[in-house]
């Protein structure tokens, strides 16, 4: 292979890996009066990023002896990462303008996270894998406690990192434990060694493997860091942790599950619908008591995961589908709902209490009104886009005949629905409060923009799904040796 | 015409209306009145539309009809619209109430005009969608969305308990819809596709008719209501706007029926003969203990929801007993019962807007300051009860005819149910109409406005037209309902033959 066209396939990490060293120059030369022009640099940089992601590869390929692939399911989960880092710095400008925090690491570390998730995505080797984890998690630790200030950010920080560490270790053992059973670090050896069978050590190494996965996923049993995380970060970093990162940890998972052990559904299958269910249920019932916005949005994005879990759990291409719809319209509910949760402020205090968006729909309407789409879209309501990233999902679990773990999802959607409709009720049934001033147009625009999405999505639904299902049947065909 | 058919005009016409009230400003009195009338202009020219499809309607043939197909999701989801004779007087129905709420609430909605006329024209688009779609998805689609304006209705300009009642009545639907998606889901995952003709023509197997069954009764039970899942509905009723009431007893609940019309019965005969002894035993405690509830309430429109719930327990006893008496007097029933109640929520709003109070005891001797209103609540209160000559007797009197075809236990207790809704009925007429006029706030109230005329007196003559003449609703849907009873018979043949095989090989 020349070298020509392995920077063809690895475009997106060498346009973002040489945008961030030249970020670091600038920044390090100009010092705190470049903030603004890195950061504009650095969305110039994802955005460049993304173009590079739209240009499919025909056929998997393989780079560095087997480190990374390249294909189209791995370029589908790139974009949507993509989207989400850019959107978090869009919103994040002016935010930590206004707070007197705008250094230009901060974009440099959004994009240091982001090259991490792309190669997290493109793994195809434990090593790699491991690489592109802690590049992200290094990146997230210390942008969660980055209005260093705050005491509760720098406890966010602390906890993120105290948590984070003990995960990679996990993750790490399981990993050893596999390359001790089966001889081999390659996802495609891991399942040429295996023959469908699997040894205890293989089976104890996979289970550590998926605690340290789902505690990136943030999924039960392993979601504590969430609500306290969310709730401490900065809000635009809480945006960034329920978007980019949660769909590079989905598609490693995706990855790792049906390239490295395809022959051993069963083993893996009962540890995620565990972590499915439990995720659907607390998600459900630990939103409910909350009042604060953001700790409500950390329960709504445990909830969310076990969700597209559900179609991780079918293991097929059919699942595989579903859960990237899941994750493409999760990311645009959440980056909306993020605009509205970051654009409530009042004389420029930001509040976020749930209670603060009293009577919203007499006192700024267009925003009550698409919060409200995004709240009705996140409980799963036709025909808004929520519903089909549902019912994507729970068709492949029927499929795959998980009728028990597909009735206790639905109902604990229901039990969801109440604390969304609780928040259309505040805004809606309540007497006003305190009016938010004015929105930035960035703000605006991503909250009416992801609105118009969620409430369109189904008029013409056709491309979106068929490059999904196309990039499933890739990646469940790239399995075969 | 314009690529798509009249049906998709009749679904997406509203939504032209609210893309025209969304440019309104209804700060101001002008903006306020220019939104009124683009919402009854738009409700109008939907029923024109709809009269005009009615027209186009070919009433003997049992196919569906004025059928469009659109490529949508693809893998076996698609835009299909159709009717036949059980959805077309839903249809018409719909689309011939809608401007009645909107002038109920010509005068009574006073703030966010704009919005309320929005939440109404968005209703009106998904449940006419309801009734045309002919993809399982599409119909879910229909069927769910309109939770949402609804929920904004009865929470924005409901009374004081609506907050619990609009959470009570998302939900309730919301649960039994679920499990309902799952059924359609199971179907899909058989069939490869959720295009309703095919699916009616698909034979499931009878452990799984059990479980879908089973799943689409969850939600059409909850929507009908049925006993004991009707305790949303006094709820809803009782805080809801006149119109949303309107709207609710006259098209949302028919919507429950339409389903075990429209699935239950064609799809999963086997499943539905096994069940029908609970459909009737669950009906008849519909019929005489919600009776027995509306009796002793002290609201108006509490007891019309309870009189409701007893009504619709008529509607699932005909449906079952599967002839073609029980499911034409239901399908009758339920179009009568659209008119009758949603009349009757009219005359409850009419008072309402004078005295606002609901308590039947704040009223009494109405007649002697009303008798305008007297007179015409006096036909829809015999309507209601299920007087010869009105439109509430045909429907009553068929589905228990068709109850005495499949049990005469069953139409024996379901009878009673025709006494007691004279009881609750009656008393609730003599206490608001008649005794002495001595409260001093009623002293003042006056008889119906020119516009209240213009709601009630339609309804009034059509109530009693279809009492002496319900050809025109029995015409329309006897094809569709011949043919229905005929596949559910030879479903039912084929696997009892099926059954007697093995024992004949021996």
């Amino acid at each position: 292979m020349t070298a020509g066209s392995i920077i063809g396939h690895a475009l997106p990490e060498f346009v973002l890996a040489i945008g961030i060293l030249v970020m670091l120059l600038l920044g390090a030369l100009g010092g705190e009066k470049r903030a603004w022009l890195v950061t504009e640099l650095a969305i110039g940089v994802l955005g460049l990023a993304l173009v590079a992601c739209l240009f499919e590869p025909k056929s998997a390929t393989l780079l560095f002896n087997g480190l990374l692939v390249d294909d189209a399911f791995g370029r589908f989960m790139k974009a949507l990462s993509l989207i989400g880092s850019i959107a978090t710095l869009l919103m994040a400008m002016a935010w930590f303008r206004r707070r007197g925090l705008d250094q230009f690491e901060f974009p440099v570390l959004v994009c240091l996270a982001t090259l991490g998730m792309m190669i997290l995505i493109s793994a195809d080797n434990l090593m790699t894998l491991y690489l592109g984890l802690e590049l992200m998690s290094l990146a997230l630790y210390v942008i969660a406690a980055y209005a260093r200030n705050d005491a509760r950010a720098s406890e966010a920080g602390l906890k993120y990192f105290v948590l984070g560490a003990l995960s990679s270790g996990l993750l790490l053992y399981g990993a050893s434990l596999i390359y001790g059973f089966a001889g081999t670090l390659s996802f495609v050896g891991i399942a040429a060694m295996l023959h469908g069978t699997a040894s205890l050590g293989i089976t104890f190494g996979l289970t550590f493997l998926m605690a340290g996965l789902a505690f990136k996923m943030s999924v039960v049993p392993f979601h504590m860091w969430t609500p306290d995380v969310y709730e401490g970060a900065p809000t635009p970093v809480t945006a960034f942790f329920a978007s980019a990162p949660k769909i590079a940890a989905i598609a490693i998972t995706l990855r790792v599950v049906s390239v490295a052990f395809p022959g051993i559904t069963g083993e893996w299958r009962q540890i995620i619908i565990f972590m499915s269910v439990a995720s659907m249920a607390l998600g459900a019932f630990g939103a409910i008591g909350q009042t604060n916005i953001k700790r409500l949005m950390a329960y709504s994005s445990i909830g969310h995961m076990g969700f597209a879990l559900v179609g991780l759990a079918a293991g097929t291409a059919q699942g595989v589908e579903g859960v990237m719809l899941y994750m493409t319209i999760y990311l645009v509910m959440t980056l909306g709902t993020f605009a509205a949760i970051i654009a409530m402020e009042v004389k420029g205090q930001a509040v976020e209490n749930i209670a603060d968006l009293a009577g919203l729909s007499s006192t700024n309407f267009p925003m009550a009104f698409f919060l409200a789409m995004m709240m009705f879209s996140l409980a799963g309501i036709p025909p808004l886009a929520g519903f089909f990233a549902k019912w994507y999902v729970f068709v492949a679990a029927i499929h795959a005949h998980l009728y028990v773990m597909a009735v206790l999802g639905v109902l604990a959607s229901a039990v969801a629905a109440f604390y969304y409709l609780r928040i259309v009720k505040v805004m809606f049934f309540d007497a006003a409060g305190a009016t938010f001033d004015r929105a930035s147009l960035t703000l605006r625009g991503l909250l009416a923009g992801a609105g118009v999405l969620v409430m369109v999505f189904w008029v013409w639904p056709g491309p979106v799904v068929a490059v999904a299902h196309h990039a499933a049947q890739a990646l469940m065909q790239g399995q075969k040796p | 015409m314009f690529g798509f058919g009249i049906l998709s005009g009749l679904v997406f016409l509203p939504l032209v209306g609210v893309a025209f009230i969304l440019t309104q400003n209804d700060q101001e009195a002008a903006g306020r009145s220019n939104v009124r009338f683009a919402a009854l202009i738009t409700t109008l020219a939907t029923f024109l539309l709809s009269v005009v499809a009615w027209g186009r309607f070919d009433q003997s043939s049992a196919a569906f009809q004025l059928v469009e197909a659109k490529h949508w999701f693809g893998n076996g989801l698609g835009y299909k619209l159709g009717v036949d004779g059980l959805s077309m007087p839903f249809v018409l129905l719909t689309t011939f109430l809608m401007p009645f709420c909107i002038l109920a609430s010509w005068e009574t909605i006073t703030f966010r005009v704009k919005e309320y006329m929005i939440a109404f024209l968005v209703l009106e688009t998904l449940m006419i969608g309801v009734f045309c779609a002919l993809d399982l998805v599409l119909f879910y689609i229909f069927f769910e969305g309109g939770l949402i304006p609804m929920f904004l209705i009865i929470g924005i300009w409901g009374g004081k308990r609506r907050i619990y009642a609009s959470f009570k009545f998302f939900l309730y639907t919301l649960l039994g819809s679920l499990l309902m998606l799952l059924a359609i889901m199971a179907m899909y995952a058989q069939a490869g596709t959720t295009d309703i003709p095919t699916l009616l023509a698909t034979h499931f197997s009878a452990q799984m008719q059990f479980w879908l069954w089973l799943g689409f009764f969850a939600s059409f039970a909850v929507k009908m209501p049925m006993w004991p899942v009707h305790t949303w509905l006094p709820d809803a009723h009782v805080e809801a706007p006149t119109a949303g009431s309107v709207i609710l007893a006259g098209i949302l609940l028919k919507m429950g029926g339409y389903g075990f019309i429209r699935f239950s019965l064609p799809m999963f005969p086997n499943a539905s003969h096994y069940f029908a002894p609970m459909m009737f035993a669950l009906s008849i405690i519909a019929i005489i203990y919600t009776s027995l509830v509306a009796l002793v309430q002290e609201d108006m429109k509490k007891l019309i929801a309870y009189s409701s719930v007893a009504h619709m327990g008529f509607v699932t006893m005909g449906l079952f007993a599967m002839n073609e008496e029980g499911v034409q007097g239901a399908v009758f029933q339920m179009v009568s019962h659209g008119l009758v109640s949603g009349a009757l929520f009219l005359c409850v709003g009419v008072v309402y807007d004078r005295m606002h109070t609901r308590e039947i005891a704040a009223y009494g001797g109405l007649v002697k300051r009303m008798p305008l209103y007297a007179r015409l609540l006096m036909v829809f209160t015999m309507a209601n009860v299920g007087l010869p000559g009105t439109s509430g007797f045909v429907g009553e009197f068929l589905t228990l005819l068709g109850a005495f075809g499949a049990n005469s236990w069953v139409a024996l207790f379901a009878t009673s149910g025709v006494i007691l809704s004279a009881c609750y009925a009656l008393y609730l007429y003599r206490r608001v109409i008649f005794g002495v006029l001595d409260k001093p706030s009623l002293a003042g109230i006056t008889d119906l406005s020119a516009r209240e005329m213009v709601l009630l007196v339609p309804l009034v003559l059509l109530v009693i037209y279809y009492g002496v003449h319900p050809g025109p609703i029995l015409g329309a849907s006897a094809a569709a309902v011949t043919h229905l009873v005929k596949g559910y018979d030879a479903a039912l043949h084929v696997t009892q033959t099926a059954a007697l095989l093995p024992l004949i090989g021996h």
